[in-house]
Parts: structure tokens; sequence; C-alpha cells
């Protein structure tokens, strides 16, 4: 870890500023993947922007129904806050799914929408990794791809989004809030995050220098049932081998609202769009659900080592859905 | 706010200046270094804590650790996990992975479990740290503590003081209220959750122990909280 | 045997336990001495050939940095017995993840940054790192490991196979394992008017003392190393380690205390594997599930610059009756780093791939998986023919059975649902043989009433100090509170390390004897003892190390009761259950940690553990513990571990067999054969993640 100046920023303005005047600054937020990759030498900045401390770390109820989240709420607190618990459990649970106790309470909402891939490829120095050093190749395609992505993935790269948030808002149509040079402005979470293509090394539709300040949630899915389920290699502290968030909106015998997103399978959370219009108006029978998930994993370009994720996101999604429909939304086994 | 740098930021200032010899550091047996910490668990670092004046990489925070005020100026690369254990010669906190993923190096950073090894120390000033050394109330043992002895808790006893401070943050969030993975949706927001081996274990799983005393941790906290 | 008195066998307390509740306790690296600087490797990032050039001065220029080691200017070491700790001698790269140099400099974050800072050059050479059953580098060696011979073979096994009514013909794989204690391996050094003192975390001080004066060229009497607390080690310790090797160098460079502490990313490269094993496994039997003919074939690697051949194959020659039997072994030379030792090397793999089959055989026989067993129970070990010490596998089967509920069982795969879930249970044998080595021990009678014995034992977290006082009370015949043990240094009476389970015996014969001899001195002296107090010593060579007309082995019965989700293949263990013939439990609470702890190392091997090699690196994917997933709390159910009273006069003055490795061997297939029974499909790869679950269930039943 090279050496870097820090400041702490007191207003979002101020963040921006000190930002702007560090080349090579990096914002600090909860510091659990940044400084992990510091220590990896994956990160290198030369100042830290300390942007943990900022007033953004209330959970508030606007005025239209939705309910806006500050950038520096920790995970923790996020996932236990009594509107989310009651109007949003997919988002509670999902952060509840994620990393451990301790990684929950250090975590931001921002910075966990910002968290690098966990290919061990991207992590490792030594070995090509056409994110992290652009050009350099694709270790991963040839290589353990297992944890790999089976949808949207390029020639250039097959990393996974590893936020177990970022599935839950993608799936509850969140936004985004930035701040930045060029002022406010919003982006939908689920188009947050990008596809690799051939610029993997961009993560995210962040602009230089722009800063998470903070997530609305919409008012619409807001009381309906909704979870989170996750399916990984060990009982709790791993990352997702495939996931699934979705919320469903049944009145009078057919699906009215349905939000879908697949976590652990692309670059970004996957929102189900095809699953989800295949739904809209029909009846919730396993059936549809079944129909509506293998439309949307049609288009899975699974690798030598992980077809199995197809299945398996077939079977959260399907399980996912039939629980929210029959009203039993306990997610663990 | 703060500047970029420190408090005491000189523009340009040389990490190694002020050190003797070409800046390879101090020799053996030199005198202490006044800015190695204060406070009297200080000793060991004071003696030999390799610390630079405030400067563009390094700056002066003031940490309240297991109740005492230590100011020292640090590594604006140390993580609270290293700053305990080489600067404060506090070394119950563990490093086992350095990376977030063992939960050795858990500690309660204003009352909240957190893994030191992934915080700058930089950017705790004027946080509240408690460490294993700290839990216990003068010479008794926390209770904790005791019921880890009771049960045999541990026995390579390297992740012990991290699951202890994991336990008794963990204790803490289910009284104020705050789920689990495995706590049931329906259960009513804000209220203590109650804490059976199911809780205990989704909510101990963010530290690792290898000699496997899973099934005698989780009944030392039980022992605690009936 | 001495007045056995109340110590032995009792629940004592550990007597470390306050400090490491309370963070007192100090493992190797926080050694705070005075001076102390740290030191940081650079492992090489390829996978095999040659450093070209070593460019250090970018990191020497780094503030703090003190030193650099390369091969150019590294002390030199005499020639190693163990090629492992030939570090920065030359300009080979055996594998990757080889050390090739070092920076020494006043903090952490300095060797950090410094070692970040060394750019190292290389001729890079064809490597291969792939291991396959049928790789034309195999090879039969002379002998696996533990001086086993590699090849057994007795009457005619396969025309025996081949004939036979009943045949289960299959094969079986187990990835790379990473012991991953939870203190990563670490060492400070320290030479001040000419000692070396050493803090280092090992399972063995004595060894590593000798093996740093045979290197260095010191005069063993010139060093200690002190083991005090240890956090884990499961075999990765058991020998010395290169981190010693470096911070030694490190000391004696700069003339500073050194401390070493490996990354952990560097662990799985660095301080051993369990090797990967390929198994064919052939079991021909009679209708009535009477085995005939019994075959195992096992295919490891080991690496170019050591042969390590983990003697998977070994625990087939004891554990059932046969008259026709074949052992083997077969290794294939890779450019991949060293295996070693790792908790029960040999009959964890193997008993995986035994005790899958005699599930399968189970099923193709139609008989209960425990009357199978009982079935095929020799008289006498099927391999030496000498008679067991005592043997009481059926005894551990049919209380585990009982304990279990066993009786309720439904035989019938996938017989039993609870939604989603498919629930099974399953049942495996264990065994592991009683080993033990000479060592030396003091007992001193203080005036004041208190004893001390004295021995260079080593605690990694098993309890020795609470035992060995347990045993030298019980010797003595006075109360236990009156006993202290002091271990873990190389200042003591030499001792063996803390391994193959052997430690507590080694260590408390020695014990056992030098208090039998201190209290024949005490009953022999009239009026009070001198200032001085009395003495005795202990050497038990030519006594401990003395052959055995018996077979020698502990056994025991795993039970495993697992649920297999459909939707997700996830698997989950809800019951686990061991019983254990053990001789006799010297500690009936710390006894009790260590087959719970075993065991739990035993399902992370079934379902969470497992490492890849990666063919264009050579580098283990699974490089730290988010990858490499050591199970966590809420993997892991309320285990039980119950034991049989068994009286063995053939072991030692304790009557102990080894109890550290016994709880992981046949844990995973106890738990495999739970997963055939819930969801009717055979795995034989492990570990059982959801995609090879799933992978299974969509199959053909």
């Amino acid at each position: 870890m090279k050496p870097f100046a820090y400041a702490r920023a007191a207003t979002v303005e101020e963040a921006a500023g000190l930002y702007a005047a560090h080349p090579g600054a990096r914002y600090l937020g909860g510091g659990t993947n940044l400084v992990d990759l510091m220590k990896l030498g994956v990160e290198e900045p030369a100042a830290l922007v300390d942007v943990s401390r900022l007033p953004l770390d209330t959970v508030d109820e606007l005025p239209d129904g939705s309910v806006r989240v500050g950038a520096t709420v920790r995970n923790s607190d996020l996932a236990a806050h009594p509107t989310v618990r009651d109007r949003y459990p997919a988002l509670s649970q999902a952060l509840l799914a994620g990393a451990s106790g301790q990684l929950r309470n250090a975590a931001t909402t921002g910075g966990n929408l910002l968290q690098r891939t966990r290919c061990p490829y991207f992590q490792d120095t030594d070995k090509p990794c056409n994110k992290r050093v652009p050009g350099s190749g694709c270790a991963a395609r040839d290589g353990a791809h297992r944890d790999h992505a089976v949808l949207g993935h390029s020639p250039q790269c097959i990393a996974t989004h590893p936020s177990d948030l970022a599935v839950a808002l993608a799936a509850l149509d969140a936004r985004v809030e930035l701040y930045g040079a060029g002022g406010a402005r919003t982006v939908p979470a689920a188009e947050f995050h990008r596809l690799p293509g051939d610029r993997p090394e961009q993560d995210t539709e962040i602009r230089p220098g722009e800063l998470i300040t903070g997530v609305v949630l919409p008012a619409a899915p807001a009381g309906l049932p909704s979870l989170y389920r996750k399916a990984r290699d060990r009982a709790s502290y791993a990352f997702a081998l495939a996931s699934v968030a979705a919320v469903l909106g049944v009145e009078g015998g057919v699906v009215r609202h349905v939000g879908i997103a697949f976590g652990a399978l692309a670059h970004r959370p996957w929102r189900a769009r095809r699953a989800e219009r295949a739904l809209l108006g029909a009846a919730p029978t396993t059936a549809a659900f079944e129909r509506a998930a293998d439309l949307e994993l049609a288009a899975a370009e699974p690798l030598r080592d992980n077809a199995y994720k197809v299945r398996l996101a077939r079977n959260l999604a399907v399980d996912a859905l039939e629980r929210l429909a029959h009203g039993s939304p306990r997610t663990g086994n | 706010m703060d500047s970029m740098g420190s408090r005491n930021d000189s523009a340009g200032a040389d990490d190694g200046a002020g050190r003797p010899g070409n800046g390879r550091g101090a020799a053996p047996g030199e005198p202490p270094d006044p800015a190695g910490g204060t406070g009297p668990a200080g000793r060991s670092a004071a003696r030999h804590g390799t610390s630079r004046p405030p400067g563009r990489h390094h700056s002066e925070v003031t940490l309240r650790v297991n109740g005492t005020p230590r100011t020292l100026t640090v590594d604006h690369r140390s993580v609270l996990l290293d700053v305990l254990r080489e600067r404060l010669d506090l070394v119950g906190a563990k490093k086992g992975c350095d990376h977030g993923q063992c939960g050795s190096c858990t500690v309660l950073v204003d009352g909240r479990r957190v893994n030191s090894c992934l915080l700058p120390a930089v950017a705790l000033d004027g946080c509240d740290i408690t460490t294993v050394e700290g839990l216990a109330d003068g010479g008794a043992p926390h209770p904790l503590q005791q019921a880890f002895l009771d049960r045999d808790a541990f026995q390579c006893g390297y992740c012990t003081p991290g699951q202890l401070c994991s336990a008794v943050g963990a204790v803490a969030e289910a009284e104020a209220g705050h789920p689990s993975l495995v706590t049931d949706p329906g259960a009513p927001s804000g209220r203590p959750v109650p804490l059976g081996p199911d809780e205990i274990r989704e909510r101990l799983s963010g530290n690792l122990c290898r000699c496997g005393a899973y099934p005698n941790i989780v009944r030392a906290v039980e022992d605690v909280i009936r | 045997m001495a007045d056995t008195g109340t110590a032995l066998g009792a629940p004592a307390e550990r007597r470390e336990g306050r400090d490491k509740v309370t963070g007192s306790a100090r493992y190797a690296a926080e050694q705070n001495i005075p001076g102390r600087v740290h030191a940081w490797p650079v492992a090489a990032g390829i996978t095999r050939g040659t450093i070209r050039a070593i460019d250090t001065g970018t990191a020497l220029a780094l503030p703090g940095v003190l030193a650099v080691l390369t091969h150019d200017d590294a002390p030199r070491l005499a020639p190693a017995d163990d090629p492992t700790l030939a570090v920065l001698q030359d300009r080979r790269v055996p594998h990757h993840g080889w050390f090739v140099a070092l920076v020494v400099a006043e903090t952490l974050e300095e060797a950090r940054a410094g070692a970040a800072a060394v750019r190292v050059e290389y001729d890079v050479e064809e490597h291969d790192v792939t291991l396959t059953e049928d790789h034309p580098g195999a090879y039969t060696p002379e002998q696996a490991n533990g001086g086993n011979p590699a090849h057994r073979e007795q009457g005619h096994p396969e025309e025996a196979f081949a004939t036979a009514d009943v045949r289960v013909d299959a094969r079986y794989r187990i990835p790379p394992l990473h012991n991953h204690p939870m203190e990563p391996h670490a060492a400070t050094a320290h030479r001040s008017g000419g000692r070396l003192l050493v803090h280092d975390s090992s399972q063995g001080a004595t060894t590593v003392r000798a093996t740093l004066a045979s290197l260095f060229r010191l005069p063993e009497d010139d060093i200690t190393v002190v083991s005090e607390h240890v956090g884990g080690g499961f075999g990765s310790k058991g020998t010395p380690r290169p981190h010693v090797v470096l911070a030694v160098m490190a000391a004696l460079r700069t003339g500073r205390p050194v401390t070493v502490a490996l990354p952990r990313r560097l662990l799985p490269d660095a301080v051993g594997h369990r090797a990967p094993t390929l198994h064919r496994f052939r079991l021909g039997a009679a209708a009535d599930g009477t085995l005939v003919s019994s075959l195992h074939e096992v295919t490891t690697h080991t690496s170019r610059i050591k042969e390590f051949v983990e003697q998977a194959a070994v625990p087939s020659r004891i554990m059932y009756a046969a008259p026709h039997r074949l052992t083997t072994h077969r290794v294939v030379p890779l450019d991949v780093p060293s295996p070693s030792w790792m908790r029960a090397p040999g009959e964890a793999p193997g008993m995986y791939a035994l005790e899958s089959a005699m599930d399968e055989l189970a099923v193709a026989t139609g008989l209960d998986p425990v009357e199978l067993r009982i079935v095929n129970e020799p008289d006498t070990d099927p391999d030496s023919g000498k008679p067991f010490s005592s043997r009481h596998l059926i005894e551990c089967l049919r209380e585990g059975a009982r304990r279990f509920g066993w009786a309720q069982r439904d035989p019938r795969p996938r017989s039993r649902t609870e939604g989603p879930l498919l629930v099974g249970t399953g049942v495996a044998s264990a065994t592991y043989p009683v080993m033990v080595s000479p060592a030396r021990a003091s007992a001193h009678a203080l005036p004041d009433g208190r004893f001390a014995v004295r021995i260079n034992a080593t605690d990694i977290g098993t309890g020795a100090r609470t035992v060995l006082a347990q045993i030298a009370a019980d010797a003595l015949g006075v109360p236990l509170d009156r006993v202290r043990a002091e271990v873990g240094s190389s200042d003591l009476p030499p001792a063996p390390l803390a391994g193959g389970s052997s430690g507590t015996a080694s260590w408390g014969w020695a014990v056992h004897e030098a208090c039998t001899r201190l209290a024949a001195l005490l009953a022999a002296h009239t009026g009070p003892l001198p200032d001085g107090g009395l003495r005795a010593h202990a050497d038990t060579a030519g006594s401990a190390d003395a052959g055995s007309d018996w077979a020698r082995h502990a056994f025991g019965a795993h039970f495993a009761e697992v649920t297999v989700d459909t939707v997700s293949g996830e698997v989950r263990v809800r019951r686990l259950l061991g019983v254990y013939a053990a001789g006799r439990i010297l500690n009936a609470r710390t006894a009790r940690s260590q087959f719970i702890g075993a065991m739990t190392m035993g399902l992370g091997m079934a379902l969470t553990e497992g490492s890849t090699m990666d063919a264009a690196s050579g580098d283990f994917v699974e490089s730290d513990l988010a990858s490499y997933h050591v199970p966590v709390h809420a993997d892991v159910p309320d285990i039980e571990a119950h034991w049989i009273d068994e009286d063995d006069p053939h072991l030692n003055p304790m009557g102990s067999k080894g109890i550290g490795e016994i709880g992981i061997v046949g844990t995973a297939a106890a738990i495999g054969n739970a997963v055939h029974h819930a969801a009717g499909v055979r795995y034989r790869e492990l570990p059982l993640t959801p995609d090879r679950v799933l992978e299974g269930l969509a199959g053909p039943l």
C-alpha cells in the first residue's frame, strides 16, 4: 500500500471539492472493500476523502410515499430500520444475507453499491485481468470460473457484481442519487451497474468524482410481498452463487406488480424484464413462473463450469415467486 | 474540516523528515518517541512504535481505548488492528486474515462490533474503542469470558477475543431489535429479538473458528443471555 | 501403573484459559521486543522458472525500509533436509508462491509497501500442474508417508473381484485442502548477546531449534525456540516452515528483532496443503455382504522438490477382513507447491473413499450399513496379522446407532421429505493409528509442597498443559492444583511435536515416568526437602519407540443427518454424532472439544472446503478465507461426541490413544452417505457444493 493523503469531508460539496483537488483520490465510506483492495495493491489511491461522516445517515419518508436512504446509513441499520423491514422486506433480507454482522456495521449504503467484483483474478495483481489492467486479458475465461457470469458477459470480462443490496434495489425500482461536478442526478438502480462490454474497468455509470448521496425507494412496491433468496457454498458469510430478489403484487387473481432481479449471474444485478413482462396480467401459477424464468434465462451463455447457475437461478426465482404468491416469505432452509 | 494532510500539515513534508540517517529508521535503544503514544498502556509502543510527525501521510488522532484517551500520530495506511497491536501493545485483537474474512480482529467501535483490520485508524478520530482487554470490569471477567471458560468454548484461543467481542456486540444488536437473516420476517420491527441457537449461529457467522469450538461458543452465549 | 488418584480423566479446565479469554496470551507475532521490526515476503507470481533479475532499489528507497533480502545476498544456509526451507538460496522458482525476496522495515505498513515495490524478472518455463489418473509422470514410490509401503497385495484381488457375487467399482475425488489455522504462520527472531531467541508458531519447538541450528550452522545450545501459545496448526505447523527461516535471516541481517507473519493469502502455497487424491475403489462381496476382495488405488500429486505421498490407501489395510486385498499409491510430481500434513493425513481422504464404497456395497447387497461393517469385522489386523491391542469398532457402531436412533431409519433412498428438503442419514467408521515417540521430562518437588513438570510439549489448543499436569498429579498421587506443567520452550527437556495424535501419549509417558521416579525419591526421603527440592528425570527412548506385537489403532463411528435443498442444492448437516474407542480419555472436557472440532473439520471437508489448482498460474484459486470456505457457526449443528471406556494395557502408562484426528476420519463419508440416502444420488467428488448437488439432482435417479 502506497502512502496516501487523508481528509474528512463535512459536507457533500466539500467532499466533491476535495476529490477534485486531489488527482487519484478515492472516497472512503466503510472501507470494507476499498481497504481490502488497497492491501492487495488493486487500489492505489493517492488520497482518501473520508465521506463516512457526511450527514447522510438517515432514512426518511418523503411526501410522495417513497423512502430516501442516505448514502452513509450502515448496512446493519438499514436492514433493521422498521420502515425498510415492514415495507421492503427484500431489501432488509438482502442486506442480512450479505457479509457478516461486523461488516454490515461498517459498510455503507453507497459503498456497498461501489464494491468491486470478487473474481480471484481481479484480486491478484500477478494475474491478467482486463478489469484491473485493461488489455491484459481475462484469466478467468479459461480458468476457474464456477462463480462467474452466465448473462451479459463479454470476451473481455466474465466477472459478477457481488452486492446483495444492489439486487434488491434493482427489483424494487430504486434510484441512486449522485452528486458531482455537474450537480445532482439520479440513475435507476437497475442501470447503475454496467455490463462489461469492452470497458470492463468501468463497473458503474458513475462519473469521475461523483459521489453516491443516497438511494430512493419508490412508493409503488412498498408493502407488497417481497423477498430475497440466496444460494451459497456455506450457510452464512459467503458470496452468492446465485440470488434473486422479487416483489409481487397480485390483485384479482392476476399479477399487477412484479419486480425480479438476479444476483451473481452478471456484471450487474440482472433485472428480469422479460420475465416480468410475461407475468404482468397473468395468473400467478407455478407454470407461469417457470415460463417466465425460462424466458429470461434463455439469454444465458454459460461457460465451461457454471451452467449450474442457470438451473439454480431458475429454481430460486420460481421458488421465490411461489412463496410470494402463497404468502410464506421465509427464505432460509 | 481537516485539511488534506493533517493538523500540522507542512506543505511537501517528507515522510522521512526528522528521522536519523537516510530515512532508514531508528537504531535499537533509541530514546522513546514522544509521539509514539501516550497513556498508561503505551509503554511498549512509546519505546519502539515507529511514528512520524504529522504530515501529508500521517495524522494525529485521539482514540478512547478501553476508557483511556490515546493520542498518537498514525500512518494513514495503519488500520485500527495494527495500531492496537503494534502501537498500543493491545494484542488481544488478532490478525487472522487482515481482509475482513475471519473476524479474529473484531472489536467494538462506539459500541458496535467491527473488523478492526479494515478500518483506517485516521478515520476513527474521537471514537470509543473496546477490545477484549477492556471487556472485564476491573478484576472480574466479563460474564461471557467466564462462560467461555465454563463451556470450554475455545481451543487454540486465537479466534477467541474476536468471538467474545462479536458476541457482546451481537447480543446488544438483538436487544436493540436488529434482525438477522434467520429472524422471522413477521417478527415485530424494533422489538428485541430473542436469541435461540440458530440466531446465535447466524449472528456469529462472521467469526471463524478452525478448532471447531462452535457448539461450545453457542452454549456460552446462551448461558449469558439466559 | 501408579496410584490413579482422581486427576486423570477429570474434566479439568484448561490452565491458559483465562489468558486466552482476556487477550493476554501472546502468540509468536505478538512479542513486542524493543526495537522489533517487521518483514514481509515477496512470493513468486510465476509457476516455474528462474529469477533473471530483482530490482530492490525502489523498495530500499522507501521510508522505513531497512533491508531487502534476495538470493543474491541472503545468508547462505547449510543444505536443508526439507527442500521447502531452502529459501533465498538460488534463482530457481519451483512453484507459484515460492519466496523470492524479503523486505524488512520499521513498520508493517512500510514492509508491505516495500514488498509491493520489489520488481522481479523471470525466465519462465513451461509448467504442468494438472493431476490426472493417467498422467504419464505417475509412478509407484517405495513408500507412502509415515514409512508405509506404497503397495501391498494379498491373495488374488483382481480375480477375486471379477468373480464376486456383488461388485462395487467407484472413483472418488478429493480436492486439495488447506489447513488454515486461525493464526497465520509467524515467527519473531532476535539475535542478542550471541544467542538466538525465536518465538515460532509451531507444533514442535524442539525440531525447529534443531533445524535452525543445522541451517544456520549454530550450536543448538545457543538457540531458544519458544512456542508458548499457538493458534492452531492441524499439521501445517508440524515441521519448521519457511517463515521462521526468513525471520532468522532478517534478524541476522539487520541486528534487530524481526517478526515475519505470513499474509493469509500466501499460506496455501507456502505451508503445505492436503494433496488432492483420486481414488478407485473396488469391493467384491458374497451375497451376504462378506467381503472377498478389496482394491484401493490412490493417485496423488507432489511437488518437484519433495516427494510427499498422502498415504490414503493405508487405512484400508486394517479396517475390514477380506482374503484378497490390494492397496497402492501412485504419485505424480508436478509444478505445484509442496503438499504436506493436514489433520489425519491418509486416514481422512482414504476413509472417505473406503466408507463411501462400503455404503455403496450396503445398497448393492441390501444390508444395513452398520451391519455390513460388523459382518466384515476382522479377528486380527488383516495386513500384519497381529492381534489388535484393543478394537471396539462394533461397540462404537452399536452405541452410535442406539444414540442416533438408527433403528428408526427407513433404508430406502429419498424416502423422507420436508417440503423442498430431502432428509437422509448416513454412517461411517473411523480409525486412526496409535503412534508414540520418545521424550524427556523432568519432575521437581518443591519445598513448599508444590510440583513442577517440565517438557517441551506444545499446546496448539489441545490443552497439553492441563492434561500433562493431570498425568503428573496422578502419578505423584497429589492434588492437581499443586502441579504446574511448563511447556512450549526448547530450553525445556526435548520432546516431539504435537502431531499424529501422539503428543499426549509421548509427553505423558515421559512425564509419568519422571513423576513415578520422583514419587519414589519422595517416599525414600525423610524430613523436610532441601532448599532446591528434589528432581527426577525421564527419557523414554527405548521404551516409547520399542516395537509392539500388537496392532494399535483407535476406532470410531460417525452418524450424520442432512437435508438437501432441491431448490438451491444446498446441503446442511442437522445432526452429527461420533462415538469413539480411543483408550482411556484423560480429560473429558478437552477431549470432547477435540472430537467436536475434528468432526467440524470433517463437515467442512464434506460440504464447503475445496481448493482448485489454476492450470494457467499454478496457484490455488481459493487462496483466502472468503473463497476457501471454512465452516462458519451457521454450518455447524450441536455436534455430539461420546466414547466407550476402553482398557488397553498395550499402549502407554496412561492407557491412552490419540484423539486429535480421528474425529475428521469418516465424517465426510457419513455426510456423503446421508446425502445419498436423502437424495438417492451418489456423489463421489467433494465438496458437496450446490453446483454439484443440483447437477446430480437433475440427472437420472
